[in-house]
């Protein structure tokens, strides 16, 4: 049992929260797929943006005395959401709306995102250094010990606030994404819109404003995303462009363009990639008991290092391209 | 005064214009027909009028206002309407989502005109929740015609309704049209099946070279034995 509540620990929570922060990110690429039909690069730029903003708003909260019930990161997280969104609009004014109007090719977007990638990073490095940040420097992380020697376990279930937090938001941000895009007039445009844009014009649907809309939603995800990524580790520069190729693998394997893909290909790849660094025999240890001398396990029985997780999401989004090139859930072919 | 009328519209996509000079008047109560060889600008002259090209010379007048250049999200409001060729329904989307599309401009109650669209094609009614890409043919052309109806619009521009269907179908859809023309809605439509299309048509024009070479009645334009010769085939 022990060893059970070992493997819940280290693989379905940590891939969870893992696939709940790829899934977020995700959305937000595979939404401006939709819409604009580039692949937006700078979109890690908005999650370390996004986290950067929270960060200096929690840092205002606890230099003015405001005390919270849940960790600040949390409460400052709707209004850094705003701001993250505001920025993701003046970042489309200021470089891709220019280079629309003149019909540039998607591969321009493209670079130019990878220009605001850079300019963005270069700007965080200016102000904050290159060093790592922590939301809890003066607020202590809780920590959740559940206890479960009645199922016969030596072992806790551990959980941290931030988590619970971080599970807890991502699915209500799913369920009204899921409405909004259902259930609502802007919604359904932005569906129309990423379904067939020039049918969307003849219609008579402000395509500009679906635009601003996709942005706005976008940059509030990233910065969601952002911000529980940094609760959850470490807050730093490169934060978020660090785990971009994961976050635009999910985004091509649920199908470019399709947000519930986007969803399920964020949770697949971040349970793979922890699934894949997990030690086995930590599980298996006890079928050393049955097991003959000779075939014991040995004490370290991971799929791959910890330091090559990255390539298990390239394994996915390969063995995907091969297999269901439109991705999981039948996306655009760009 | 004609609901929609052109003047000698000159337009095409930055390089040499494609219109050279196109004239069109259609009232509500007409069918209006434009037939012609390929490259003649036919489908041109529809996405002139709406905005999808540029204009560079010449006037189009709706509804006593001057719309050169407008774009659709101002027009669709005034009233008109258009259904492009290819690609004419939101396939990921389902029927009913197709039709309120349609209605996007409108900040109004649009279940009556819904309900209307529904009673023209009943076929539709019965598959309001099925994603329009798994429709046939013929089928997809009657969302596209219900979604571009939505608007109320007073005048339907369609790029060749019955191209890729059926002869079955052909004459059905024409039958609609005209349907939906007795309702008050103002016909502009582009056709290939020129002789047909013609057959019905209160008004026809004839383009080749990006001008007009005849215009009539369509029946005086079938019986013209210059245009039965050059146009329709012998």
């Amino acid at each position: 049992m022990t060893e059970i509540v070992f493997f819940i620990n280290q693989v379905i929570i940590s891939g969870l929260v893992l696939g709940c922060i790829y899934a977020l990110g995700a959305i937000g690429i595979t939404l401006i797929f939709g819409i604009l039909r580039f692949a937006h690069f700078a979109h890690s730029e908005l999650m370390t943006g996004g986290a950067f903003i929270a960060f200096l708003l929690a840092s205002a909260f606890t230099a003015w005395g405001i005390a919270t019930p849940i960790p600040t990161g949390f409460v400052v997280l709707p209004i850094a959401m705003v701001l993250t969104a505001i920025l993701a609009l003046g970042i489309d004014k200021g470089f891709y709306a220019p280079l629309r109007k003149r019909g540039a090719k998607p591969v321009t977007l493209l670079i130019a995102s990878i220009g605001v990638t850079l300019m963005v990073q270069g700007l965080i490095r200016l102000f904050f250094g290159t060093g790592t940040y922590s939301f809890f420097e003066n607020e202590p992380k809780a920590i959740f010990r559940i206890d479960t020697s009645v199922i016969g376990s030596t072992r806790a279930l551990v959980i941290t606030e931030p988590q619970v937090l971080m599970i807890v938001v991502t699915l209500v941000s799913v369920v009204a994404l899921h409405l909004f895009l259902t259930r609502s007039r802007l919604g359904k445009a932005m569906r129309a819109m990423a379904d067939n844009a020039d049918l969307a014009q003849v219609s008579g649907i402000n395509t500009a404003l679906v635009v601003r809309v996709t942005w706005v939603i976008a940059g509030a995800l990233a910065c969601m995303a952002g911000t529980m990524l940094a609760l959850d580790v470490t807050l730093k520069p490169d934060l978020a462009f660090n785990i971009i190729l994961p976050i635009f693998a999910a985004a091509i394997v649920g199908g470019l363009g399709q947000a519930y893909g986007a969803i399920a290909g964020g949770l697949l790849i971040g349970f793979a990639e922890t699934l894949a660094v997990f030690n086995w025999t930590m599980l298996l240890r006890p079928l050393n008991a049955v097991l003959p001398d000779w075939l014991q396990l040995p004490p370290s029985l991971a799929l791959v290092p910890t330091e090559y997780k990255l390539t298990v999401a390239f394994l996915i989004l390969v063995v995907t391209l091969l297999v269901r090139p439109t991705g999981i859930f039948k996306g655009a072919s760009s | 005064m004609a609901l929609i009328e052109l003047k000698h519209v000159v337009g095409g996509y930055g390089g040499a214009p494609i219109l050279n000079g196109v004239d069109i008047a259609i009232d509500k109560s007409d069918i209006g027909v434009i037939v012609g060889p390929n490259g003649a600008g036919k489908s041109t002259t529809l996405k002139a009028i709406f905005g999808l090209l540029q204009v560079t010379g010449g006037t189009i007048e709706f509804g006593g206002e001057n719309i050169v250049n407008s774009l659709p999200d101002r027009l669709v409001p005034k009233g008109l309407s258009f259904v492009p060729q290819e690609k004419n329904v939101f396939t990921a989307m389902s029927v009913e989502e197709n039709l309120e599309m349609g209605a996007f401009t409108r900040r109004d109650d649009f279940s009556d005109t819904m309900a209307w669209v529904y009673e023209m094609f009943p076929v539709l009614a019965e598959k309001r929740r099925q994603p329009a890409g798994e429709l046939s043919g013929g089928q997809r052309q009657m969302v596209a015609m219900g979604r571009a109806l939505m608007s109320k619009p007073t005048l339907l521009m369609l790029d060749e309704p019955s191209a890729g269907l059926s002869p079955r179908y052909v004459i059905e859809i024409f039958e609609t049209i005209a349907r939906v023309n007795k309702e008050g809605v103002g016909i502009l439509m582009v056709e290939q099946n020129a002789r047909q299309a013609l057959a019905f048509a209160s008004k026809g024009f004839v383009l080749a070279g990006g001008q007009n070479r005849f215009t009539g009645t369509g029946p005086e334009l079938i019986a013209d034995p210059e245009v039965a010769k050059s146009f329709l085939g012998g």
